[in-house]
């Protein structure tokens, strides 16, 4: 199973697909994720991210294509919206050892790498946005992994605190070599750091390096002068909706079965406003 | 010496309900942190019809009360994933039709049952046997909690996040449903179908305050529920009440007591 990853390949989805309750949940995905890289998945709600990471993880199995996973993979994982009830009193230093048991100094250690190694003491509950984001962090990468999914990480951090963050993880990325599964609603931020961006709608719908897409004129009269805005809020809008029972909403109005439906490789006429 | 102890039914009442409450107080912390109080509830009350059902089929009591109240459990699982009604509607039909159908079974069996002390718990019930089977039910139902306290920990925390690290949040719900399942069967006759998910949450509830880590809440909350059940007991003996209600009061007193106390008390415990 292995021969066929290569030595830097840690997960490689090809041609997956999840179908659930007689719909597919995501479909003709194909991506891989290799040793110090960067991969950002976006799309709009509902467009099979979270599926998408599941695949990855392995929490879900395709029901069509294959996702292979270098044997042992390690995988750190920062959950979106991780509401601790508070009812369970948590400190820093006991969340650190949710899934597995750690050292004292270990625990110090990766604390002080996502700089939060003064609130080792504090309970969970009481952390900022920020604060708890580099708290999961640590604890996501005291486990060493080779994959780190992340699943909005930035999600309830002011736009300093994000940034400082995307910096964060491309430190983490440098320092440790693991892979970086990126999930995000937001590109303009995620640009600088990320190496593959894979924008999904259902299916992956275009995707390239952030070089890449930047450098097209689309690109640059959508997104150019939105990423100087640092406010600016990133809608991405289809030229296509996929509709609940898999048929495909063209935008002109025509409704057609979803294998009538072409994806153009290229061009994809997708208005990113 | 130890039997001529046992001899006297209100000894025999306070170990079997010490013994209940150490294993009580640490699978009650995990109801309160799941958010799962109805559903112990719902659990329990089905025990009144594991009851009627092993006295009509002549079955050991603690065995069927368990078997009815993993198969609720079970049904709940099933009806979940059908999605047609919310849990909480679920469990209110599962959890009073239980009852009721137990009562029914219980009248029409024709079997003469003490059903206030199936209700409410009953001190003079406790038999040698009973304390046995707590301490035995109770060492197995503990270590198998330690062993899958990690995992069961971590998918409390986040179901998603053990998962995809690896762990089966799926496999550990279903072994902490039949860990309850077991303690219902075995506290029935101490506290009774009715108050058992009380000795559950009160418990952990009160150990909340004084408690930094989970474990420690586990620990503390298993001290309080013995505290709770020998005051109760105690109470009981002296006002002649049912037991089961008495421990409740106990407890709930205990719980009044914590919050009570000004928080800055248990906050320099807590810098220790």
């Amino acid at each position: 199973m292995d021969a066929r990853l290569s030595e830097q390949v840690l997960v490689d989805v090809a041609g997956a697909g999840v179908r659930r309750d007689g719909r597919w949940l995501v479909e003709g995905v194909d991506l891989s994720i290799r040793r110090g890289e960067i991969v950002t998945m976006i799309g709009p709600n509902g467009s099979g991210k979270s599926t998408t990471a599941k695949l990855v993880t392995g929490v879900l199995k395709p029901s069509v294509g294959s996702v292979t996973r270098k044997s042992g993979l390690r995988i750190g994982y920062v959950p979106q919206k991780l509401a601790i009830d508070w009812t369970m009193p948590l400190t820093v230093q006991r969340l650190m050892s949710l899934t597995g048991q750690y050292g004292k100094d270990e625990i110090a250690t990766a604390l002080a790498a996502t700089g939060v190694a003064h609130l080792a003491q504090a309970e969970v509950q009481h952390l900022s946005g920020g604060e708890f984001q580099r708290a999961l962090l640590a604890r996501a990468m005291i486990r060493k992994p080779d994959l780190l999914v992340l699943d909005e990480p930035v999600q309830g951090v002011d736009f300093s605190g994000e940034v400082a963050l995307y910096d964060l993880i491309g430190k983490i990325r440098d320092e440790t070599r693991c892979g970086i599964l990126l999930i995000s609603h937001d590109l303009h931020v995620v640009m600088a750091a990320t190496d593959t961006v894979i924008c999904l709608n259902g299916h992956v719908c275009c995707r390239g390096t952030p070089e890449s897409v930047a450098r097209s004129p689309e690109y640059l009269s959508l997104f150019g002068a939105r990423a100087a805005n640092a406010l600016a809020v990133y809608q991405h809008h289809h030229d296509h909706t996929h509709l609940p029972d898999g048929r495909v909403l063209e935008s002109d109005g025509r409704i057609v079965e979803a294998h009538e439906h072409v994806h153009e490789p290229e061009g994809h006429d997708h208005r990113h406003v | 010496m130890i039997t001529a102890m046992f001899d006297d039914f209100f000894t025999r009442a306070l170990v079997a309900g010490i013994g209940l409450a150490f294993v009580a107080g640490p699978l009650g912390c995990f109801i309160v942190w799941r958010r799962m109080s109805y559903f112990g509830d719902t659990m329990a009350h089905s025990a009144l019809l594991g009851v009627a059902l092993s006295l009509v089929l002549d079955i050991n009591v603690t065995l069927g009360v368990f078997i009815i109240a993993a198969a609720v459990a079970g049904a709940l699982l099933l009806l979940q994933r059908r999605n047609t009604l919310s849990t909480d509607a679920l469990l209110g039909i599962l959890s009073h039709s239980a009852l009721a159908i137990g009562l029914v079974v219980a009248f029409l069996s024709g079997i003469r049952v003490d059903l206030m002390g199936f209700l409410f718990g009953d001190i003079l019930a406790v038999s040698v046997i009973d304390i046995v089977v707590i301490y035995l039910g109770g060492a197995v139902i503990l270590g198998v909690l330690l062993a899958m306290w990690r995992p069961l920990l971590a998918a409390t925390v986040n179901a998603e996040l053990a998962e995809a690290e690896g762990m089966r949040p799926d496999v550990t719900r279903v072994v902490f449903m039949l860990l309850l399942a077991s303690v219902i069967a075995i506290a029935m006759k101490i506290v009774g179908v009715l108050l058992i998910t009380a000795l559950l949450i009160i418990p952990a509830a009160t150990a909340r305050r004084i408690s930094v880590t989970p474990e420690q809440m586990a620990i503390a909350s298993a001290f309080a529920g013995a505290l709770a059940v020998t005051g109760g007991l105690f109470g009981s003996l002296r006002f002649d009440t049912p037991s089961g209600p008495s421990i409740v009061v106990a407890a709930l007193a205990l719980f009044l007591i914590s919050v009570a106390l000004p928080a800055r008390l248990w906050r320099k415990k807590q810098e220790v």
